[in-house]
């Protein structure tokens, strides 16, 4: 097996592990840096973002104000220590961006536009138009390619870490095009593997996000934290999953039920603000989890379309004006357009919620490290926690870069405290298990277990139970099912594809495999939170309980078994937990 | 939801097994809201596990699932079986190397995306400590067009020039140069000419405009590069008159 060696190696090419690509390259070119990414950069879902990212620079805000709607936003759940360094971090980065040449919308003298978002306060969210997220990947990738010193590993699909002596020492990776397997030795590792939405049927994620990252990790021992904490994002086309974004309710558009009336009011979200007129941090622009809970409530209450891809309310943009649209939301109207046949300048939308964002993830400490030595983690496939609970809309983008940086930085002083080399027999070995790993899937005769079937049952099982609104039973019917789906997939995955080249077969059974040590961890997670919190609610115990849940769940992998789960105390500093008030008559 | 049927009719290939690539006939559902990307994850999943193609997004952004549809270069996520009749066929996209199936090699894109320094050269120098630099939204708008390249390499498929004379830069990377020397902050144009007026640059277009008409996202590299050719002829006439003047 041919071995690379870089001094960093990272895992994943999107937003966060571009931009920890750069701060190492920036911060010493003399290090090695080895980028492995199963997809090339540019297809990195980070691509599909729309809305922006928030980050207080204008007048009228503040770092505090920051501050407060995120750890608001996230139900106490996110440390606050974390959140103090992500707002302080956070116009740095955006204004970088800036400079490496990011088109975000302008004001008229020439500054950067800010647009409101759900849960702010105050409008702090930059954006390009309706494709931030694509605007940003494309900007850091051709950035990148400034640095000779970061080496691009394009569609090589890392498989295990190598681990030594409690120190994460490299990685093993399958090349694609030929099917060959790599060890990768590096005296640092970062994971920027994204999410795993796939894990649900009904989803905005891209077909690459199945928690690859996450599952690498958790493998070697380091816990996945939060798991539970799962983001619907309100406004998803019906028929696909595509992501209407949040900046279609930031420019104004508002959300009416089945008998054309607005019912946000009916959930605490109220009073009823005029039409047109936009009032911040109530009504819709409210945080993601109370307006998905409220679709619930209002399904419940049979106040929703059926249509022939399930229930939907209306999202009605008419009263924006063409000009407007097509100024500042045009690829929401290409997409409503092409994809529903539904002109948002014409017609109200039809839209449903949709499995969007892991707020929980790869356990890490506020500088990206995780517990296990020389292991960094930064993206949606980390778990800081600024997020808490519920994830505010436009944080994540600045969380890719912000945490993205701040991993590579952590890296690079590992890299100078660090003077041991690993054991290289030790570690040859363990590549080698790797690898015959992978040989054993290849020689397994073809049986009666399907890649597309398993996948089946587990996204059918996820999207029963482990919804927008959860129970024991429910959880524990769920629980029942992965653990089955683990053992069998285990005992009779099989390849059909026998060949090397760019083999997606094998590709398909390895996320797969993923998938479902990610939604174990989340479902076990689930059921031992006898509370509800942000974007865990359980019908069963339908408070917020901080006496015995104001902390992080932990889940620790077993191979043959669920996970252990364990807790961690949350950093609370200077916000003690409170009431999330998003009625308009606060003030 | 199905009302007829459709046969898809896609080219394989297998470096390891096959001498040359074969077509394959199967038979997918039609719905009327389906892409031509759901008809071939409706293989993938049960008929055939062992068919090949690149897709994440599923909207149009991410570039991945660009491949020859009835001959002509397309993404598959955003082309409608409804607007085909019974028979699909579906190839890899032309003028590249296939890896397998409908993977295409992307080597070629990647490495001349590089020569044409698609970042941004400053004119100058701020510390981010001083904030963002001013572009008025008009400055913004010349450029903003030829920066939304989603990398599909459809334009290259589209472009005869490039499938006769492989060294030719292309219209997609001439286009994100282009995007950089139109934008206010940048003072790189230079430092860039040299590749893209170079003998393999923009000088190889011969305006078919095949790949403005095919492009996705409506790039208009076309466009881009006819912008390119008038701007290096102006500096070749400045070049000269400041000889003559001396």
């Amino acid at each position: 097996m041919e071995t690379i060696q870089a001094d960093i190696a990272i895992i994943g090419a999107g937003g966060a592990g571009l931009r920890a690509a750069i701060a190492a390259a920036e911060a010493d070119p003399h290090l090695t840096i080895a980028l492995v990414s199963k997809v090339y950069p540019m297809r990195s879902h980070t691509c599909a973002a729309e809305g922006g990212a928030a980050g207080a620079v204008k007048a009228d805000d503040s770092l505090e104000h920051h501050f407060n709607d995120t750890v608001g936003g996230g139900d106490w759940l996110s440390d606050q220590d974390a959140v103090e360094y992500f707002v302080k971090e956070a116009p740095r980065e955006l204004v970088q961006l800036e400079h490496w040449g990011c088109p975000w919308n302008r004001e008229p003298d020439g500054s950067v536009a800010v647009r409101p978002f759900g849960g702010m306060e105050i409008k702090r969210t930059w954006f390009a138009a309706d494709k931030s997220g694509f605007h940003i990947l494309h900007t850091l990738y051709q950035t990148s390619l400034k640095y000779p010193s970061i080496k691009f590993y394009d569609e090589f699909y890392a498989t295990d870490l190598l681990v030594d002596d409690g120190h994460c020492r490299g990685l093993t990776a399958i090349e694609m095009r030929s099917g060959r397997m790599y060890q990768f030795r590096a005296r640092a590792v970062i994971i920027a593997g994204g999410g795993a939405g796939r894990m649900f049927p009904f989803s905005t994620n891209g077909s690459i996000k199945t928690g690859d990252g996450m599952a690498l990790a958790y493998r070697a021992g380091v816990p996945l934290k939060d798991m539970e904490f799962v983001q619907y994002h309100p406004t998803g086309l019906p028929n696909t999953g595509i992501l209407l974004t949040e900046g279609c309710r930031g420019e104004g558009g508002i959300l009416v039920n089945a008998h054309g009336r607005r019912y946000l009011q009916d959930y605490g979200l109220g009073p009823e603000t005029a039409v047109g007129k936009l009032v911040l941090k109530t009504m819709e622009l409210g945080p993601r989890d109370r307006l998905s809970q409220a679709f619930w409530h209002e399904q419940q209450k049979g106040n929703t379309i059926p249509t022939p891809w399930g229930d939907c309310v209306y999202l009605d943009m008419r009263h924006l004006g063409e000009k407007l649209i097509d100024e500042r939301l045009p690829f929401v109207r290409e997409l409503a357009t092409s994809y529903l046949g539904v002109d948002p300048v014409k017609d109200m939308v039809p839209i449903r919620p949709v499995v969007h964002y892991m707020m929980g993830g790869i356990h890490t400490d506020i500088r990206a490290a995780t517990p296990l030595g020389g292991l960094f983690a930064a993206g949606e496939c980390a778990c800081v926690s600024i997020n808490g609970a519920n994830r505010l809309g436009s944080n994540s983008l600045t969380e890719l870069l912000v945490f993205g940086r701040r991993a590579a930085l952590s890296a690079i002083e590992h890299l100078n405290s660090d003077a041991q080399a690993g054991n290289d027999a030790a570690l040859s070995a363990q590549a080698q298990a790797a690898q015959d790993r992978i040989r054993a899937l290849f020689m397994r005769p073809v049986g009666t277990e399907s890649i597309s079937g398993l996948r089946r049952e587990m996204m059918d099982t996820m999207e029963l139970n482990a919804g927008i609104y959860r129970t024991e039973k429910g959880l524990a019917e769920a629980a029942m099912k992965l653990a089955e789906l683990r053992r069998r997939y285990a005992a009779g995955v099989s390849l059909h594809d026998k060949t090397n080249v760019y083999n997606t077969d094998l590709l398909q059974a390895l996320e797969l495999g993923s998938m479902l040590d990610c939604a174990e961890a989340l479902v076990l997670s689930g059921l031992a939170r006898k509370e509800s919190r942000g974007a865990h609610q359980r019908l069963d115990f339908t408070g917020r309980d901080d006496m015995n849940y104001l902390k992080h769940s932990l889940a620790y992998y077993h191979p043959s078994e669920p996970p252990r789960i364990d807790y961690c105390k949350v950093v609370v500093t200077k916000s003690q937990p409170g009431v999330r008030n998003y009625s308009g008559d606060k003030k | 939801m199905t009302d007829r049927s459709i046969e898809l009719e896609v080219l394989r290939y297998n470096p390891e097994t096959d001498s040359e690539p074969y077509w394959q006939r199967y038979s997918v559902p039609h719905h009327h809201e389906w892409v031509v990307l759901d008809a071939l994850n409706h293989i993938k999943e049960n008929i055939d596990p062992t068919l090949n193609y690149r897709w994440s997004c599923h909207m149009a952004v991410c570039g991945s699932c660009g491949m020859m549809i009835n001959g002509s270069p397309k993404l598959a996520c955003k082309s409608f079986m409804r607007d085909y009749e019974n028979l699909i066929r579906v190839e890899p996209l032309a003028h590249f190397p296939i890896e397998r199936d409908l993977v295409t090699g992307m080597d070629d894109f990647v490495s001349k995306l590089a020569r044409v320094k698609p970042y941004l050269i400053p004119k100058q120098d701020k510390p981010v400590e001083e904030g963002e630099y001013r572009q008025t939204p008009a400055e913004l708008k010349r450029y903003k067009q030829y920066s939304m390249c989603i990398n599909c390499m459809i334009c290259y498929s589209a472009c005869p020039e490039y499938g006769l004379i492989p060294k030719f830069l292309g219209p997609a990377a001439i286009t994100l140069a282009h995007r950089y020397n139109l934008d206010s902050r940048d003072g790189g144009r230079e430092q860039r000419q040299e590749e893209v007026a170079s003998g393999e640059g923009v000088w190889e277009c011969t305006f078919v405009g095949a790949c403005s008409e095919a492009c996705p996202k409506h790039v208009d590299p076309a466009g881009a590069l006819q912008q390119v050719k008038i701007a290096s002829t102006i500096d070749w006439f400045k070049e000269q008159l400041s000889s003559w003047l001396k």
